[in-house]
């Protein structure tokens, strides 16, 4: 399904003459996804909060320059995916300055998988219990913020390659090999967690 | 992992998962995977990644009272 097909339709008309139906719609239809994102790249109800409310600041004040090149979902993934980047920055200030160094390791060969127990086999409430929910949100977290970015708008978030890319300012060929990075990232850091858990049970081997 | 296919199978895991990848190359694969156990270890496990943190995300709501502290911030309440 495409992003845009999976919000209602909005008339830019309207939102731009600050009509407040239009908006109260807006805000419904988009808040969800914004504070999601928030919690996911930050991990801080807080942080996800300032996300949310600098996003729809941003996008009412944007919305008479918006051109509707993109959809309207994108550009606003586009909002909130820079605002939680500038939290990220302002607390961690070293980030940006690596980023702006162009540690890029895009072109580097992908590392073998290392993990390789099977542990599909888990009931899913051992596989969502609340200690590998913990888990989960980890993991995430240590991905590098490149890997995340994309990881979360593709695979959480459902936006397409072209989505992703237009909402991060990236070639979909980075979009294509970043979220083969980051799933492999995040299957060897669960595969610990959840291989220790097949162990434990016996179901392995 | 370390045989020539399950290298090219690691380049290409990415698009066969989310089912663009043609179909001759999509056979190939599953070829392979029918006689390596790791790496349809590798594909399965990676699925399972993908769908957990769905299934996560999909669970997590707005709190009440950030939803209105929002609308007050934007002067949408009421």
């Amino acid at each position: 399904m495409n992003e845009s097909e999976k919000f209602p339709s909005f008339s830019l008309e309207a939102l731009r003459r600050r009509d407040r139906q239009e908006m109260s719609r807006l805000v419904e239809a988009f808040s969800g996804v914004v504070y999601r994102l928030g919690m996911k790249m930050l991990g801080d109800p807080q942080d996800a909060e300032d996300v949310l409310q600098s996003t729809f600041l941003k996008v009412f004040e944007a919305l008479p320059t918006f051109e509707g090149r993109s959809s309207l979902s994108t550009w606003i993934y586009r909002i909130a995916m820079n605002e939680a980047l500038m939290i990220l920055r302002r607390r961690r200030p070293e980030v940006g300055l690596a980023l702006e160094e162009g540690n890029d390791e895009d072109d580097e060969p992908l590392s073998k998988p290392q993990a390789l127990v099977d542990w599909c086999c888990l009931p899913e409430n051992e596989l969502l219990s609340g200690e590998a929910r913990r888990v989960l949100d980890e993991a995430i977290r240590k991905l590098p913020e490149k890997l995340r970015t994309v990881f979360i708008l593709r695979d959480i978030e459902g936006l397409s390659t072209e989505e992703t890319a237009e909402a991060l300012g990236l070639s979909e060929t980075n979009v294509k090999t970043r979220l083969l990075r980051a799933r492999l990232r995040l299957r060897e850091m669960l595969s610990e967690y959840y291989g220790e858990r097949v162990k434990e049970s016996g179901l392995y081997g | 992992m370390d045989r020539q296919d399950c290298q090219h199978l690691l380049a290409a895991l990415g698009e066969y998962i989310d089912g663009t990848l043609d179909e001759e190359l999509c056979r190939e694969i599953e070829k392979h995977m029918a006689e390596c156990e790791n790496c349809r270890v590798v594909v399965d496990t990676l699925r399972k990644t993908i769908y957990l943190y769905r299934v996560e995300a999909q669970e997590e709501s707005l709190p009440q009272e950030v939803r209105h502290r929002l609308l007050a911030r934007l002067e949408l309440e009421g």
